[in-house]
């Protein structure tokens, strides 16, 4: 027991609950509001896609890969569902199989590629999101969708709870999508067969090939497990900006994989919890959203961030040389 | 054993299937639109936009030959950019002179002291604190490019010295300034990474780091020389694209982030590092500019282009993973077995160039 809680104090999981937890309660005092339900809610709605994609990407990056095209897929996924939406009448279970479709089979695409080529999966991803972003942007030209269906626009709402102002609290499309993906993500990672595969085949691949792991059947469950909710997510982004945009995801990849990193996703792969990816999300999501209560210029969140980031990884890169200086035999 | 013969050994080597796809190119595209894309026009447009990809494709060279990876190098030329640039429009105004000039002059090393501050920021990170090279850069890249946005709140700043612009827009005997000035950062560097002690280092370090430490050299302070080298060549990538636009801005060449590591994988970098020469990497340069400059003229979509350049890749990729049976082993085994019968051939698949 004792032993157990010494290891949490040493993890990741636990720097990033004090530094998130520091943050709060400053931020608490500083600004009243922060805490406040809608402040709670309106932050989940617009970090859902980050959200669900960091955590796919966190499968992913403990699988040992990486995966750089997700943003192109979920603009094409994005694109091609909400165009068909548009002429038929296919309704929400219409869109959302599309672009599932086509997110899950570029997903497969790239596993199919990472173990044919043999060559590092940040290169065969940037080559593949080379690929679908420019043919994506030749075939739409650019040009952004405004007007969308009605059924669409209107999304999805349940008043949970209404205050004495009459102010009314729901639960809406994105909190649903984002608590549902951590929902399965966990699961997939910790109670299934496959999950445990997977933390094998990021922690030492050839000993998980001479085992006699499917590598191949593994690499295509974890870039089509991106790919699906990479296009299930561009569903749940159009819903809530009421628009598709074909160029406003790709070139901010590198926002969902430093939130992924941060969360405890160990670059060599095998490690990582989806807790740690929780309190990645949760502690980006705060520091923009405190920079911003506490009125600081938007044009100082960049920099705000990068700190953070610089930090984070210089703290936790000595965590570990620590636990690696401490562990027996070396 | 005996060497293989020298002209199996260039066979075998990832710049002749390069030569080979650039020749491809220059019949293909020659016999379609060959006046206008290898006419003048064509050629000066080739050489005017090379050196820009060019210069920050090098920078990540440097850290790819380290096993690392400097995803800060854009962000970089681009804060060493707004320096110059802020500098130059503090100048007091006068009369030119020898006073401007010394202050053109400063304020160039300023932008150089940026950058390769980012890079010491680097190197510190990744060599001292053994922060992993994705993680460290992708930081610095977000902070760095924060504090030019926080600076100039987005703007662009414009209006530069004649000998900046020229630096950008001017020729020298028909050639292009960008193009002579890469040429000036490629040919040092490429003898840099062949020729000097630090240069092999660099290669024998991303190839087995612990072989290197073991044999005495201090890798922490190389790997700091390593950034700071990759810095300083972003610091010239930064110079031709301001003195190219005659503005700078903290947004500059941002989508040819991902381009770069493309183009250096295509030139024969191994993304693991230890292997990879500038002279592959400047014919990779040329093929892509091809395509581009092709795309142009055939009217077709800059984003085709992008898409073309990813197929490239990963058509290379999939030659070299079926290699036993593909074309490059083909050709290779005719040359080989035809023209250097007497000589020992290279066993396929083992033979990395270096």
């Amino acid at each position: 027991m004792l032993k157990a809680a010494r290891g949490f104090r040493q993890s990741q999981e636990f720097w990033l609950v004090m530094v998130t937890a520091t943050l709060v309660v400053v931020l608490s005092i500083l600004r009243p509001n922060f805490l406040s339900l809608q402040n709670l809610l309106d932050l989940m709605s617009s970090y859902a896609y980050t959200g669900m994609l960091v955590l796919a990407l966190f499968v992913v990056l403990i699988a040992g890969g990486i995966d750089i095209s997700f943003a192109a897929v979920a603009t094409a996924a994005q694109y091609a569902a909400l165009t068909v939406a548009n002429s038929y009448n296919i309704g929400w279970i219409g869109v959302t199989l599309i672009a599932a479709a086509i997110g899950l089979s570029l997903g497969l695409v790239n596993g199919f590629l990472v173990y044919a080529l043999g060559l590092a999966s940040i290169i065969v991803t940037i080559a593949t999101q080379s690929i679908i972003f420019g043919l994506v942007l030749t075939i739409t030209r650019g040009q952004d969708i405004f007007s969308l269906p009605e059924w669409f626009t209107r999304g999805v709402d349940w008043t949970f709870t209404v205050s004495p102002d009459g102010t009314e609290y729901a639960i809406n499309l994105q909190m649903i999508a984002l608590v549902a993906s951590l929902v399965v993500t966990w699961l997939l990672l910790n109670r299934t067969n496959i999950g445990r595969q997977v933390y094998a085949l990021g922690g030492n691949p050839d000993a998980a090939r001479r085992i006699g792991f499917r590598v191949f059947g593994l690499n295509l469950f974890v870039y089509g497990y991106m790919g699906l909710v990479a296009g299930l997510a561009s569903i749940v982004l159009a819903q809530y900006t009421q628009s598709v945009s074909p160029t406003a995801l790709v070139g901010r990849e590198l926002d969902v994989v430093a939130a992924a990193f941060l969360g405890g996703a160990s670059v060599l792969g095998g490690a990582g919890s989806v807790l740690g990816a929780a309190l990645g999300i949760a502690l980006l999501a705060i520091i923009q959203n405190g920079l911003t209560l506490l009125g600081v210029s938007s044009y100082w969140s960049g920099f705000s961030t990068g700190v953070v980031i610089v930090v984070a990884v210089v703290a936790m890169a000595r965590d570990a040389r620590r636990r690696w200086r401490d562990s027996p035999g070396m | 054993m005996s060497l293989p013969h020298p002209l199996a050994r260039i066979v075998a080597s990832k710049d002749f299937r390069l030569v080979v796809l650039i020749a491809i190119l220059i019949v293909v595209f020659g016999s379609l639109i060959g006046d206008r894309l290898f006419g003048q026009l064509g050629l000066r447009s080739m050489a005017y936009q090379l050196p820009e990809l060019g210069l920050l494709s090098l920078a990540m060279m440097v850290a790819m030959l380290s096993g690392g990876i400097d995803l800060s190098i854009i962000a970089t030329a681009n804060l060493s950019a707004l320096t110059i640039a802020g500098s130059l429009s503090l100048m007091p105004a006068g009369d030119g002179g020898s006073a401007a000039a010394l202050w053109e002059i400063g304020s160039v090393l300023a932008g150089l002291a940026v950058a390769l501050a980012v890079g010491v920021g680097n190197g510190l990170v990744i060599g001292y604190f053994r922060v992993s090279p994705i993680l460290a850069t992708l930081g610095s890249m977000t902070l760095v490019k924060g504090l030019a946005i926080g600076l100039t709140h987005g703007s662009v700043l414009s209006g530069f010295p004649p000998a900046i612009v020229f630096l950008g827009n001017g020729s020298v005997l028909g050639l292009p300034m960008p193009l002579i000035v890469f040429a000036a950062v490629a040919a040092p560097l490429s003898a840099l990474l062949t020729m000097t002690p630090f240069g092999v280092r660099i290669a024998m370090f991303g190839s087995n780091e612990r072989a290197v430490r073991f044999s005495g050299v201090d890798t922490r302070a190389l790997t700091l020389r390593t950034y700071v080298l990759s810095s300083f060549v972003a610091f010239f990538a930064g110079l031709v694209m301001m003195a190219r636009f005659d503005s700078a801005n903290a947004a500059y060449g941002e989508s040819y982030l991902l381009v770069t590591i493309l183009a250096c994988v295509l030139g024969g970098v191994d993304p693991a590092g230890g292997f990879g020469r500038v002279s592959g990497l400047v014919l990779a340069l040329v093929v892509l500019q091809i395509i581009s400059t092709a795309c142009v003229v055939l009217g077709l979509s800059q984003f085709l282009t992008l898409a073309i350049w990813g197929g490239i890749l990963i058509a290379v990729g999939a030659l070299d993973a079926a290699s036993a049976g593909g074309v490059f082993a083909l050709l290779r085994s005719l040359v080989t077995d035809v023209v250097a019968p007497a000589s020992a051939s290279p066993p396929t698949g083992a033979s990395k160039p270096q």
